[in-house]
C-alpha cells in the first residue's frame, strides 16, 4: 500500500519530497520507530507519528503511558533508545542546534529561574534564543499573558498559575513554528485555560504546528484537529482531521466515539 | 559574536542570581575565613617556619571554599521556578546555546566568584600570618591557579551535579586531580617568600595544567551535560 509515508522514505530519514510526487510535502513532524527505555523499564515501544504544518495534535494517555516521554525527546532533552524523529525535514539527532530554534516546549518544569523577576527571565531567554527586539516581544508577550502588573517581580514570588502563564510566555517568545506543550493548563484557572486555547489558536493562524498532552478529552477535542492516544508506550488510537483542517496526514479514521 | 552574546548573558544571570540569593558568596568566603583562622592558630607561627606553612595555608583555604561555590554554581540550574528540577541545566539545554558557551560562561562565574573570596581572604592572610606577599607576582598565580581549579571544578560539578551525592562527590572527583595546580601554586607562592635556588618553573607547571584541562573540559562539556 503506497502511503504518504513510504512516499517520503527514501534512505534519508528526513529526506526530501520525492521527485515523482512533488505536490507532496513532507510532514512537519515525523517519527518513526521510536523507542525509549529507562535502564530495563521500556518507556516508548515503538511510536510513529506524523504532523502537517499548521497542524494541533492532542496526545492522550493515563499517567506513566509515556506522553512526557516523547515530548521531551521532541524538545530534544531526552535522547531516544532508537528510532528517528525529523522536524520541519531536520533530524533531531543531527541537526539539533537548529531544531531548538524551531521548538517551543512547555513542560512539567517551567524552567524559569526563581531569582530573576518575569522581565529579567524573558530577557535572558531572548538572548538565549537570539531574539531581535527581545524588550518589546518580552514585553508584549508579558502583557499577552497577563502578567503586567508584576512585570519586575521576581518568579519565586509568583502563584503556581502565574509561573505557568510565564512559562507560556518563554516557550513563545522566539515565535517557535512548533510547539511542545506537556498538559498547558496545570494550575490554570478558567481565564488562564481560555488563554491557552486563545494562544494555540492563534499560533496555528501563524502556520505554527502544536503537539500537546493532556488526560482531559473534552479540551483535547476543543484545542485539537487531531488526536492520538498513547498507551504503555505505543500508539494507539488516532483519529484526525475531525475539524477538516489536516487532511493530507489523515490517520486510521477512527471515529471520535470510540476516544470517548 | 552569539556565542559571545550568550556567554555574557549566562555570566550576567549567574551574576545577577547570586547577588540575589547570597548563597554562595556568603558560605565561600566565611569558610575561607574559618580555614586561615583555623590554620593560624594550629601551626607554631616562628619566623622561620612561616614561609612553609603560609602558601600551604593559604592555598587550602581557596580549594575548600572553590569547591563549596563549584558545586553552588551547577546546583543553581536545578529546579526552581516552582519545580523541583527533573535534570541539571535542562533550562540552558533547551535554548539552541552552543555547549561550550555554557561552559564558557559557568567557568568565568566561577573565576568571578572564587575571585571576590580570595581578594578579601588575601588580607586577612596577610593580617594574620604577617607575611609580605602583596606583590605583583602573586596575581599570575593566584589568577592562573584559581583558573586550574575553575576548569576541572565547572566540568566535574556539571558531572556531580547528576548525581544524588552531589555534595560527596565534587571533592571526591576534583582533589585528586588539582593535585598538580596546588603543589604548583603552593611552591611558587612560597618562592615569593623565600628564593630558592634552581626551583623548578612552578608557573609554567600551572600554565600547562590550564591549558590541558580547559581543553579536555571544552570539548567534553557537551558529553557530560546532555543525557
Amino acid at each position: 500500500m503506497s502511503t504518504p509515508y513510504s512516499v517520503y522514505s527514501r534512505g534519508d530519514p528526513c529526506g526530501r519530497p520525492d521527485s515523482d510526487h512533488p505536490a507532496l510535502s513532507p510532514p512537519y513532524l515525523e517519527v518513526r520507530g521510536l523507542k525509549k527505555s529507562f535502564g530495563l523499564k521500556p518507556v516508548l515501544r515503538g511510536v510513529d507519528l506524523m504532523l502537517c504544518r499548521g497542524e494541533r495534535m492532542a496526545l492522550v494517555g493515563a499517567n506513566g503511558a509515556g506522553k512526557t516521554t516523547l515530548l521531551r525527546i521532541l524538545a530534544g532533552l531526552t535522547k531516544p533508545s532508537a528510532g528517528t524523529v525529523c522536524i520541519n525535514g531536520l533530524d533531531i539527532a543531527r541537526d539539533a542546534q537548529q531544531v531548538r530554534r524551531l521548538v517551543g516546549f512547555v513542560g512539567h518544569q517551567p524552567y524559569l529561574y526563581d531569582e530573576l523577576t518575569v522581565m529579567e527571565n524573558l530577557l535572558f531567554f531572548g538572548h538565549m534564543y537570539t531574539v531581535k527586539h527581545a524588550q518589546e516581544r518580552a514585553s508584549e508577550l508579558i502583557c499577552r499573558v497577563g502578567l503586567e502588573r508584576r512585570a519586575q517581580e521576581r518568579v519565586g514570588t509568583l502563584s503556581r498559575g502565574q509561573v505557568q502563564r510565564l512559562a507560556l510566555a518563554r516557550a513563545l517568545l522566539h515565535s517557535p513554528q512548533f510547539l511542545l506543550l506537556d498538559e498547558p493548563d496545570t494550575g490554570l484557572d478558567q481565564q488562564g485555560s481560555e488563554l491557552v486555547y486563545e494562544l494555540l489558536k492563534e499560533h496555528a493562524e501563524q502556520g505554527g504546528t502544536t503537539l500537546f498532552t493532556t488526560h482531559n478529552l473534552e479540551r483535547a477535542l476543543k484545542l485539537s484537529n487531531s488526536i492520538v492516544t498513547l498507551e504503555r508506550g505505543r500508539q494507539g488510537l488516532s483519529q484526525q482531521g475531525f475539524t477538516g483542517d489536516c487532511v493530507p496526514c489523515a490517520g486510521l479514521g477512527v471515529s471520535p466515539n470510540l476516544l470517548l | 559574536m552569539i556565542f559571545l552574546e550568550q556567554v555574557g548573558a549566562i555570566l550576567w544571570k549567574d551574576v545577577r542570581y547570586e547577588l540575589r540569593s547570597k548563597q554562595t558568596w556568603i558560605g565561600m568566603g566565611l569558610f575561607a575565613l574559618l580555614v586561615l583562622v583555623i590554620f593560624n592558630f594550629a601551626f607554631d607561627q616562628r619566623v622561620d617556619n612561616k614561609a612553609a606553612v603560609a602558601p600551604g595555608a593559604l592555598w587550602v583555604s581557596f580549594v575548600f571554599a572553590s569547591l563549596l561555590g563549584l558545586g553552588r554554581t551547577i546546583a543553581a540550574e536545578r529546579g526552581g521556578g516552582g519545580g523541583g528540577g527533573e535534570g541539571t541545566m535542562e533550562r540552558l539545554l533547551l535554548c539552541p546555546v552552543d555547549r561550550k558557551a555554557i561552559y564558557l560562561a559557568k567557568l568565568m562565574g566561577n573565576m568571578l566568584f572564587i575571585g571576590v573570596v580570595e581578594i578579601v581572604a588575601l588580607p586577612i592572610f596577610a593580617a594574620l600570618f604577617d607575611v609580605p606577599l602583596f606583590t605583583g607576582a602573586l596575581i599570575p598565580i593566584v589568577l592562573l591557579g584559581t583558573l586550574g581549579i575553575a576548569a576541572v571544578g565547572t566540568l566535574f560539578s556539571a558531572m556531580a551535579a547528576a548525581t544524588r551525592a552531589r555534595e560527596l562527590l565534587l571533592p571526591i572527583l576534583v582533589f585528586p586531580l588539582i593535585v598538580p595546580v596546588v603543589i604548583g601554586a603552593v611552591r611558587a607562592t612560597g618562592t615569593l617568600l623565600v628564593s630558592v635556588a634552581n626551583e623548578p618553573p612552578w608557573l609554567g607547571l600551572i600554565v600547562a595544567f590550564d591549558v590541558i584541562f580547559l581543553s579536555i573540559s571544552m570539548l567534553t562539556f557537551e558529553y557530560v551535560i546532555e543525557e
